[in-house]
C-alpha cells in the first residue's frame, strides 16, 4: 500500500493548482482585452466625430480616441455584426445592392473612390459624396457609422478576419463577410469597372 | 415531517387569485379560466399522490418492527406494490384525459372578429391591425387593444430571433418564430388592463420586452381603433412644435414613424400616437414627460444593449422633444 | 480453471503476500509527474473526474450566486445584462456538460469495474483520454468567461439566437465545440461502461446477478452513446452555420430553426435521465446497506430502469409545446411524457417497500436518500404536470419550470450522488467521512434546498419568466425573490460543509476498513482503497449478493498472468470464462492525443484549415497510441 500513497497528495495538488494558472492566466488576458461595450458615452462619441481629412477630403487621420478603443470597429466582432445591421437598416443596398455594387460603387472591386481608410469611409457616410452619396449625420450617430464603416471594409477585404460577421437568416447572394467575397468574387472574374473610376492601368 | 409547511402556502395560493396583472392564477379570459381549473385540479391530485408517498415513508419508518420474514410478508409486499402501480398507471391515465380536454376547449372558439399580426423584434412588439382596405390599418407598438367578450386572432410573427407571446391572465403562451406563423386565439371576459411579456430567451433585454393587453367595451374599442388611424396631431404648443422640428432633423426620424409627417423610419416603433399609450420601451417606464425625457437622454443606461442609440441633444432639445412626444396622444 | 501452463508466470500456486506483490509490480503506476500522466487505472482516472467536476460543480454553484444576489431587487444593478447572460448560461451548460454527466459517468468508471469483478475497465488508454478531453472542455469554457467571451445565449442555445447573424463573435462557437469536448468525453466513457459490463464479468455474475448500479450504468451508457449523436449533430451544424455559411437553421434557404430545437431535445431529455439513472442504481445500492435488508424487487426495478431508458427517447417534445406542433403529435408527447411517471413510481414503491420491510439506521448517507425521496417525489409530480400541454403553457419558460427540474436534478440526482460520496468515500480513500458534519450538510442543504426552489413555482404561476436578469418594481415578485436569494445561502452553506468534511476527512478521516457498511457487493472484497490490481484473485460469483457479511471468504478464479496486465473475459449472458486479454499498460500518449484532438478543436474556430492541418498531430498521436506491443492480445 506504501507505494499507492504518492496518489493522495500531489495529485489533487498539481491539479488544482493548474486549474488557477489557468484562471490567472485568462484573468490576465481578460484584463488587457477590450470588453464588449454596449453604451458609447457620449464625450467619446463626440470625440469619435473629430476626423481629420486631407484638403481633397480623401484620407486623412483618426481621432486620438479611435486607438484608444483599440481600433474596436475594425476589429471586434460585435461592432462588426452591429454595422452590418445597419447597412440593413439605413437602406445601404438600394444603392450598394449586396456590396458589388448598383447605381452606387461596388466594395469589392478594390476601387475605393475616396481611399479605402476609416476615416475617409466615414467621411463619405457622415458627410456624402458627390454622384449621389446621401450625407448620414442626421440619419444616424456618429459611432452607428464608425460601426457601418467597419462593416464596410470588412466587405471589401481581401483576406476575411477572424471576426467578420457571418451570414444573415437570410437569401444570400454572396458568401458572407468571413469568407472574403471580394477575394472570391475577384478570382472568379474581374468586376465591372465603372467609367467614372478612371481608365484600366 | 414537514408536510404541512409547503402544503398550506399551495392551497392558499390556489384558492385565491393572487399574484397580480401578469398571473396565470388571476384568469380573467377564456383560455386563461380553463387552464386554471386545470392547474388547479392536476396541483391537487399531485399533492394528494405525493402526500400518500411521503406518508408511507414515515410510516416505514417509524413503525415498530416485528419484522416477519418468510412467504406472507413477501406476497404482502408485491400485493401493495402491485396496487400502487396500478393506482399509478390510472391516476396517470386520468390527468392525460383531463389535459387533453382541456386543450379541446381551448381550441374552439374560430370565428374571430379582430385580427391582430403580432411581429415581435429584439426587444419590443409591433402590433398591426391589417385590413383589405389600406385606409382603416394601422399599427401601434407594446400596448394593444381588444374588445372585451370576442375572439381575437393573433398571428405570431418574429422578425429576427424566437420569441414567446404570453399574457398569462388572458391565455397559455405561443412561440413567435421566424419562417413560421403560429396562431392563438384571445378572449377577454372582463375589461382591464393585461401585462404580457415575452417568454423565450431573446437576446440582452429578454427581460424589458414587455406589453400590455387593454379589453374594454366594444364601443371604447372601436374610438380607439378610429383615433389610432388617424395621423398624427399638429403640436400645439411652440415648445413641442420645436420638439417636432428636432426630431425630424436628428437621427429619431430615420428610425421611427410618425404618420403624417417625413418621419417614416421602421426598425424602431411606430411613434403616431405615442403619447396616448400608458407606457415607452416596451413596458419598462410610464409615459410621463420625465420618463420621456430620461429614455431620449440615455436609452443605454436604462435597457442596455438596445438598439437605440444616445443621440447627442442639448438640453432645451431634449425636453422639446419630450413635449413633442407627450404630446402625441 | 484455466489449464495450467508451463510458460508464463501465473497465479496459480502463489501465496498471498507473494501473488500481491507481483501484481503490484505490473500493475503500479510509475511515480514522478509523467508517471501520473500516463496512468491509465479506472480508479485513479475516475477520482480525477470525479474531483475535477466537484470543482465545476462549486463554480457553477458560485454563478448561482451571483445571480441570486442580481434577482434580489427589482432592477438591481450589480451584473450588466450581458454579464448575467453569460452567467446563466455558464450555469446551465456547466452543470449539465460538465458536472453531472461527466461526475455521473466517473462513478461508473470507478465503480463498475470493482462491482463486476475485473482488474481494469476495458479500453483503459481511452479512459485516460476522455479525461483529458474533458479537463480541456472545461477549461476552454471558464478561460473564455474569463476574458469576458463566455456564451450569451443559454445553455440550449437556440438559433436563430445562436446563429450567425444574432450572435456576433466567437462565444457561441466556443460554446459549441466545448459540446464537442463533452460528447467526446462522454461517448468514450459510456463504450467502455458498456463493454466492461458485457466482457469483463467475474465468472457466475450472470445478467440476473449483476448489481443494480451497474445495471443502471449500462442503461446510462447506452443513452449516453444513443442521444449523444444528435448533439453532436446539432452543434456541428450550428458551427457550420457559423463559420462556414452552411443553411441548416435559415429558413430563408430552407433551413428550419425548429430543427435545432429537435435535435437538442433528443438529446437534452434523454440528458436528463442519463443523469437520473445512474442515481437510482446508487439509490438502490446504499438503501440495503442501511435497511439490513435486500434490495425489494431486483427484476421490477431493472425492468423499469430499462423502461425509462427507452421511454426517455420518446418525450423530447414535451420541451417545445408552445412552438405550435400539430395537436395530434402534441396529445402523443403528453402521453408518453406521463407515462414516463410509471417506471418512476415502479422505483419509489420498491424502495418504500425495502425500507418498510427494513430497520433503517440513521447514517448521513440514508438522510440524503429519505432527503432524495422526498424531493424527487414532489419534482416527478412538477414533471406530471408541465407534461401536459395546456398547463406547460402557463408554466413553460417559468419560474415554475426552472423550480420543477432543480427538483428533479438537485433532489433527483444529487442527493444521491451525495449519499454516494458519504457511501464510497471509505472504498476511493480508505477514510471515513464525518458524520458529524454530514449530518449539518445533509439539513442545511435539505431546508436550503426547499426554501430556495419551492417558492419559485409560486413565482411562476405569478407570471415570472425565466433567464430574467431583472424584473420591474411594479410587479409582485420583489419579496419572495428575495426570501429566494436569502435561502440560497443557507443550500450553499450546506454544500460547504459538505466540501470542507471531504477535503478534512481525505487527510485525516479515520481509517475505514476493507468493509465498513457491511455491504455484499464486490468492491467491498477489496481493501479501501482497492489496490492497482483491485482483486487479488478474480472472484467467483455465485449470487446476487456474492458478498454477504459473516462470509468472509469468497471463492475466487485463478489462472491469470502476474508478469503482464490481463483480465479475464466472459460471456455477455452467463459471465462464462471466455478468454484472458492483455489490459492496456501505462502510456502517456492519450495525453497527446487529447492535447493533439484539443488543438485541432479550438483552432478549427478560427480557421477551416484546422481540420486539415491539425489532424495531422492527431494521427502522430495515435499511432503512438495504438503502436504494436509484439505479443498476443488474449488467449483463450
Amino acid at each position: 500500500m506504501a507505494a499507492l500513497s504518492f496518489r493522495h497528495g500531489p495529485a489533487w495538488l498539481f491539479k488544482i493548482g493548474a486549474l488557477f494558472a489557468a484562471l490567472g492566466m485568462a484573468a490576465a488576458i481578460g484584463w488587457v482585452r477590450q470588453p464588449r461595450e454596449y453604451r458609447v458615452d457620449p464625450p467619446i462619441s463626440a470625440a469619435l466625430e473629430q476626423i481629420r481629412l486631407m484638403p481633397n477630403t480623401i484620407s486623412g487621420a483618426p481621432p486620438e480616441v479611435y486607438f484608444a478603443l483599440n481600433q474596436t470597429y475594425e476589429t471586434g466582432g460585435f461592432d462588426l455584426s452591429q454595422g452590418k445591421r445597419f447597412y440593413t437598416w439605413f437602406g445601404c443596398a438600394s444603392c450598394h445592392g449586396d456590396g458589388r455594387g448598383g447605381s452606387g460603387p461596388s466594395f469589392m472591386d478594390g476601387w475605393w473612390l475616396y481611399g479605402p481608410s476609416m476615416v475617409s469611409i466615414v467621411s463619405s457616410i457622415r458627410d456624402g459624396r458627390p454622384h449621389g452619396m446621401p450625407a448620414f449625420k442626421n440619419k444616424m450617430t456618429i459611432d452607428e457609422i464608425w460601426q457601418l464603416s467597419g462593416y464596410i471594409k470588412s466587405i471589401g477585404a481581401y483576406k476575411a478576419s477572424v471576426s467578420a460577421p457571418s451570414r444573415n437568416d437570410d437569401r444570400n447572394t454572396r458568401p458572407a463577410e468571413n469568407r472574403a467575397p471580394a477575394a472570391t468574387l475577384f478570382e472568379e472574374g474581374p468586376n465591372p469597372v465603372h467609367p467614372d473610376q478612371g481608365p484600366s492601368p | 415531517m414537514k408536510t404541512s409547511r409547503f402544503l398550506f402556502p399551495l392551497l392558499v395560493l390556489l384558492s385565491g387569485c393572487s399574484g397580480g396583472v401578469q398571473s396565470a392564477l388571476n384568469a380573467q379570459g377564456h383560455s386563461a379560466v380553463a387552464l386554471k381549473d386545470l392547474i388547479i385540479f392536476i396541483v391537487l391530485v399531485c399533492t394528494a399522490v405525493w402526500l400518500a408517498v411521503v406518508l408511507v415513508m414515515a410510516w416505514a419508518l417509524m413503525r415498530r418492527h416485528k419484522r416477519q420474514e418468510g412467504e406472507a410478508a413477501e406476497r404482502k409486499m408485491t400485493i401493495a406494490v402491485s396496487v400502487a402501480i396500478v393506482m399509478t398507471v390510472l391516476i396517470v391515465g386520468v390527468l392525460t384525459f383531463a389535459s387533453f380536454l382541456t386543450t379541446r376547449s381551448l381550441y374552439s372558439g374560430t370565428d374571430a372578429t379582430v385580427t391582430i399580426r403580432v411581429r415581435a423584434q429584439q426587444w419590443w412588439w409591433q402590433f398591426i391591425y391589417d385590413n383589405a382596405d389600406p385606409s382603416i390599418a394601422f399599427q401601434t407598438a407594446n400596448e394593444f387593444h381588444i374588445p372585451v367578450g370576442k375572439d381575437v386572432r393573433l398571428q405570431l410573427e418574429a422578425v429576427d430571433v424566437i420569441h414567446s407571446f404570453w399574457v398569462p391572465s388572458l391565455a397559455g403562451k405561443q412561440d413567435n418564430i421566424p419562417g413560421r406563423e403560429n396562431v392563438l386565439t384571445l378572449r377577454a371576459d372582463k375589461p382591464g388592463v393585461y401585462r404580457g411579456q415575452c417568454a423565450e430567451f431573446c437576446g440582452l433585454q429578454h427581460s424589458h420586452m414587455a406589453f400590455l393587453v387593454v379589453a374594454e367595451e366594444e364601443a371604447d374599442y372601436q374610438r380607439w381603433a378610429a383615433q389610432q388611424r388617424q395621423a398624427a396631431v399638429q403640436p400645439v404648443s411652440a415648445e413641442a412644435a420645436a420638439g417636432r422640428d428636432v426630431f425630424m432633423s436628428k437621427p429619431c426620424a430615420a428610425c421611427h414613424t410618425v404618420r403624417g409627417t417625413q418621419a417614416s423610419g421602421t426598425s424602431g416603433p411606430d411613434l403616431t400616437h405615442v403619447g396616448s399609450r400608458s407606457t415607452i420601451a416596451a413596458g419598462l417606464l410610464e409615459t410621463t414627460r420625465g420618463s420621456l425625457a430620461a429614455w431620449i437622454a440615455d436609452p443605454q443606461t436604462l435597457k442596455p444593449g438596445n438598439n437605440m442609440p444616445i443621440v447627442p441633444l442639448t438640453s432645451d432639445e431634449l425636453r422639446q422633444i419630450s413635449a413633442y412626444m407627450e404630446g402625441l396622444k | 480453471m484455466q489449464e495450467e501452463q508451463s510458460g508464463p508466470p501465473m497465479d496459480t500456486d502463489l501465496d498471498d503476500r507473494e501473488l500481491e506483490s507481483r501484481l503490484a509490480k505490473t500493475w503500479s503506476t510509475r511515480p514522478g509527474f509523467w508517471g501520473k500522466i500516463a496512468c491509465v487505472d479506472h480508479k485513479v482516472v475516475a477520482r480525477r473526474y470525479i474531483f475535477t467536476a466537484f470543482v465545476f460543480l462549486m463554480l457553477g454553484g458560485l454563478l448561482s450566486l451571483a445571480m441570486r444576489l442580481q434577482l434580489s431587487q427589482p432592477e438591481a444593478r450589480f451584473i450588466s445584462p450581458d454579464r448575467y447572460n453569460q452567467i446563466f448560461t455558464m450555469h446551465g451548460t456547466n452543470m449539465m456538460f460538465l458536472f453531472a454527466v461527466p461526475v455521473m459517468e466517473a462513478m461508473a468508471a470507478y465503480l463498475v469495474p470493482l462491482m463486476v469483478g475485473t482488474r481494469n475497465i476495458a479500453f483503459p488508454r481511452l479512459n485516460a483520454f476522455s479525461y483529458w478531453i474533458f479537463l480541456i472542455g472545461g477549461l476552454l469554457l471558464w478561460l473564455a468567461f474569463a476574458l469576458d467571451a463566455a456564451p450569451d445565449v443559454g445553455w440550449f442555445a437556440y438559433v436563430p439566437l445562436s446563429g450567425p447573424q444574432y450572435s456576433p463573435g466567437k462565444r457561441t462557437d466556443l460554446w459549441a465545440q466545448m459540446i464537442t469536448f463533452t460528447e467526446l468525453s462522454a461517448l468514450a466513457v459510456a463504450v467502455e461502461v458498456v463493454v466492461t459490463v458485457f466482457k469483463q464479468r467475474a465468472p457466475g455474475m450472470s445478467l440476473d446477478r449483476i448489481p443494480v448500479l451497474v445495471w443502471a450504468m449500462l442503461v446510462m451508457s447506452f443513452l449516453v452513446i444513443l442521444a449523444m449523436p444528435a448533439i453532436m449533430f446539432g452543434s456541428s451544424t450550428l458551427i457550420l452555420d457559423r463559420l462556414v455559411g452552411t443553411q441548416f437553421y435559415n429558413p430563408a434557404e430552407g433551413g428550419d430553426a425548429l430543427l435545432w430545437q429537435h435535435l437538442f431535445w433528443f438529446f437534452g431529455h434523454p440528458e436528463v435521465y442519463i443523469v437520473f439513472l445512474p442515481a437510482v442504481g446508487m439509490v438502490s445500492t446504499i438503501l440495503p446497506a442501511f435497511v439490513g435488508r435486500p434490495l425489494y424487487g431486483y427484476m421490477l426495478l431493472v425492468m423499469a430502469l430499462i423502461t425509462t431508458g427507452i421511454l426517455s427517447f420518446g418525450l423530447w417534445v414535451h420541451h417545445m409545446f408552445t412552438v405550435g406542433l400539430p395537436r395530434l403529435g402534441e396529445s402523443f408527447f403528453t402521453a408518453s411524457s406521463m407515462a414516463i411517471a410509471v417506471p418512476a413510481g415502479i422505483q419509489i414503491f420498491c424502495w418504500l417497500a425495502t425500507l418498510w420491510a427494513g430497520k433503517p439506521v440513521y447514517k448521513t448517507p440514508l438522510l440524503f436518500i429519505l432527503g432524495f425521496i422526498f424531493t424527487f417525489v414532489m419534482g416527478g409530480m412538477t414533471g406530471v404536470m408541465v407534461a401536459s400541454v395546456p398547463f406547460d403553457t402557463q408554466v413553460h419558460d417559468t419560474y415554475f419550470v426552472v423550480a420543477h427540474f432543480h427538483y428533479v436534478l438537485i433532489g433527483g440526482a444529487v442527493f444521491p450522488l451525495i449519499a454516494a460520496i458519504y457511501y464510497w468515500f471509505p472504498k476511493m480513500t480508505g477514510r471515513m467521512m464525518s458524520e458529524r458534519l454530514g449530518r449539518w450538510s445533509f439539513w442545511l442543504i435539505f431546508i436550503g434546498f426547499h426554501l430556495t426552489f419551492f417558492p419559485m413555482h409560486i413565482l411562476g404561476l405569478w407570471g415570472m419568466p425565466r433567464r430574467v436578469y431583472t424584473y420591474q418594481p411594479e410587479l409582485p415578485w420583489a419579496s419572495l425573490n428575495l426570501f429566494v436569494s436569502l435561502s440560497s445561502l443557507i443550500l450553499a452553506s450546506g454544500f460547504l460543509i459538505f466540501f470542507i468534511d471531504a477535503i478534512k476527512s481525505w487527510r485525516s478521516g479515520p481509517p475505514a476498513g476493507a468493509n465498513p457498511w457491511n455491504a455484499s457487493t464486490l468492491e467491498w472484497a477489496t481493501s479501501s482503497p482497492p489496490p492497482p490490481y483491485n482483486f487479488r484473485r478474480i472472484p467467483v460469483v455465485s449470487a446476487r449478493d456474492p458478498f454477504s457479511p459473516g462470509n468472509d471468504e469468497l471463492t475466487v478464479a485463478t489462472g491469470l498472468r502476474t508478469d503482464r496486465r490481463e483480465v479475464l473475459v466472459t460471456t455477455i449472458v452467463e459471465a462464462l470464462p471466455e478468454a484472458r486479454e492483455s489490459s492496456a499498460t501505462d502510456s502517456v500518449w492519450p495525453f497527446w492525443a487529447a492535447i493533439a484532438t484539443s488543438i485541432m478543436l479550438i483552432w478549427s474556430i478560427f480557421s477551416p484549415w484546422a481540420v486539415v492541418w491539425g489532424s495531422i498531430p492527431i494521427a502522430v498521436a495515435l499511432i503512438g497510441w495504438f503502436w504494436p506491443k509484439g505479443e498476443a492480445e488474449d488467449e483463450s
